[in-house]
């Protein structure tokens, strides 16, 4: 396994404030990694200290085997960056902003089949002033993927997105993982993190509370599962107890709420109710994720 | 150099998109012959040597132009693209700060010497205003005094902590210049006491020199105008380079 990213005792602080608290982790080759974490935690301070763009106060930062702030020109031909806050001239022409940008990198790809990509090629005239949120954000992951870089940065990629658009853009996300190449994101979206990451930091005042792939993260927390069903009136409490899968059974009127852990706990109990010839209603399963994770180690829900 | 001939062709594209800069680059100089060439015609006159009110305002609305360029354009362009966070995201690119200000002061050369020959063509076209000097020679000052206007436009983009300071900054410094040093209206009209704060304003040494060469002096006859814009070109580029920041 090659290291894309290694970040060993990583500090910065702002005045008083330490934003970034001695971390240390790494990116594997091919892997898409994301660091999660409420605003002010210390994300973006990282993810820009990892891209060059920031100074830490101390700390060693190799990036695909360079030092950020001694090869930034020599790295910079070979990741992309999306940046969280940013901005091109408002006159300036979609496509002229991608001629532009073309210009600037040793190798870039066509840019016409990328603007497709991200459902931007209608917009290819328009100026960058007069674009949605939406389609600011897609013109600049296409300026992130424009060089064909080997690793991608995306900081909070998914902010200002419809729900339609951030599932479109997990799927180019993991599309571009699919190439070959090492992601590694930032977000406060734990669902995003959840379904999009190979392996999650959670960050919370400077510091990574913890690091696994998400779900063993969740294992960890030994969170039971949970089914929720409605019994019709007058229908008698089938008994569930007795499976393996089932801790324990919680009824509040009509409302059945089954506690249980492993792989085949909701088949397990869906399959005794079928046995039994037990209809019923409103099903329902409810199992921990990483917002559960976040609350357990944290004592806060993530708050954006 | 790909990316810098990039840079240079999107420079003046917005510069063109923009009508604010391209009107005061392109079009107010222009308004100034038609407006003062009306008041005052064209008649050679021995206030000004022998030549017309129109004849000395050429090479003078020419520093006129190099002025606005570099203390306005230059400070208020450079500052704003800064804080709207532009600058940061093409330092994040392999774009060495060097291409991008190579290519902003060439885009900015390639105005100004369009607005001087709008300007020239109209001075002639209506009042056939006279050039004595050799062509070579007043295009060479007209890059130089750029230069050293431009540079001050990059110290006072480096120096002013918000787009806004940079605007009020520049337009506080080049407005009272514009009539004082003898570009808008000049010098031998004016009274003693302006004439003596002139010889304290930067774009005074570029309304000499372009005036001399404009009508047949040579360079040795105007070394302290050399030497000051000289030693301005050298300070401020010292100065923006240590100064400079992407964000």
């Amino acid at each position: 396994m090659t290291a894309a990213i290694t970040v060993d005792g990583l500090r910065k602080a702002y005045g008083d404030v330490l934003a970034v608290d001695s971390i240390a982790f790494e990116v594997r080759e091919g892997e898409i990694f994301g660091m999660v974490g409420s605003n002010g935690a210390g994300k973006t301070t990282t993810i820009e200290c990892i891209e060059g763009l920031r100074n830490s106060d101390s700390g060693t930062v190799r990036v695909l085997g360079m030092n950020p702030q001694q090869d930034g020109y020599a790295l910079r031909e070979r990741i992309g960056v999306q940046l969280q806050e940013s901005a091109l001239p408002a006159r300036l022409k979609v496509w002229e902003v991608l001629d532009l940008f073309a210009a600037l990198y040793r190798r870039a790809v066509d840019w016409r089949p990328l603007l497709e990509q991200l459902g931007l090629a209608e917009k290819s005239n328009a100026a960058f002033g007069k674009l949605s949120g939406g389609q600011k954000q897609r013109l600049f992951i296409a300026l992130a993927l424009l060089n064909d870089p080997e690793l991608v940065f995306l900081d909070e990629l998914t902010t200002g997105l419809d729900p339609q658009a951030r599932r479109a853009m997990w799927d180019l996300v993991r599309s571009i993982r699919q190439r070959g190449k090492t992601v590694f994101l930032t977000t406060h979206y734990m669902e995003e993190a959840e379904r999009l990451c190979d392996r999650v930091a959670i960050m919370d005042h400077g510091q990574i509370v913890a690091l696994d792939t998400p779900e063993a993260l969740i294992r960890s927390l030994g969170i039971e599962k949970r089914l929720v069903f409605t019994l019709p009136p007058g229908q008698a409490t089938p008994s569930l107890a007795g499976l393996p899968q089932v801790s324990r059974v919680e009824q509040a009127g009509e409302r059945l709420t089954v506690y249980g852990h492993g792989e085949r706990f909701v088949s397990a109990v869906v399959y005794a109710l079928e046995d039994a010839g037990v209809p019923f209603l409103d099903l329902r399963t409810e199992q921990p994720n990483l917002e559960d994770v976040f609350l357990a180690l944290t004592g806060r829900e993530m708050r954006d | 150099m790909r990316s810098f001939l990039k840079f240079v062709s999107v420079n003046l594209k917005l510069y063109l998109r923009e009508p604010i800069t391209a009107f005061f680059t392109l079009g107010f100089p222009i308004m100034l012959v038609l407006i003062f060439g009306a008041m005052y015609g064209n008649q050679p006159t021995p206030l000004f040597g022998g030549y017309g009110s129109m004849d000395v305002s050429m090479p003078g609305y020419t520093a006129l132009i190099l002025g606005s360029v570099g203390f306005m354009t230059v400070a208020m362009n450079t500052s704003s693209f800064r804080d709207m966070g532009i600058l940061r995201r093409f330092r994040a690119t392999p774009l060495r700060p060097l291409t991008y200000i190579l290519a902003d002061v060439t885009a900015n050369l390639v105005m100004t010497l369009l607005g001087m020959v709008g300007l020239v063509l109209v001075g002639w076209l209506l009042y056939r205003v006279r050039f004595e000097g050799q062509p070579v020679s007043v295009i060479l000052a007209v890059i130089f005094s750029g230069l050293a206007m431009f540079a001050v436009g990059y110290v006072i983009a480096s120096l002013a902590p918000t787009a806004r300071a940079a605007q009020v900054i520049s337009m506080v410094v080049f407005y009272p210049m514009m009539f004082l040093s003898g570009a808008g209206i000049p010098l031998e009209i004016m009274p003693p006491t302006i004439r003596r704060i002139a010889d304290f304003l930067p774009l005074t040494y570029v309304v000499k020199l372009l005036r001399g060469l404009w009508f047949g002096e040579t360079w040795g006859d105007h070394l302290l105008e050399v030497a000051v814009l000289g030693g301005i070109l050298v300070v401020c580029t010292a100065l923006a380079a240590r100064l400079f920041r992407w964000e």
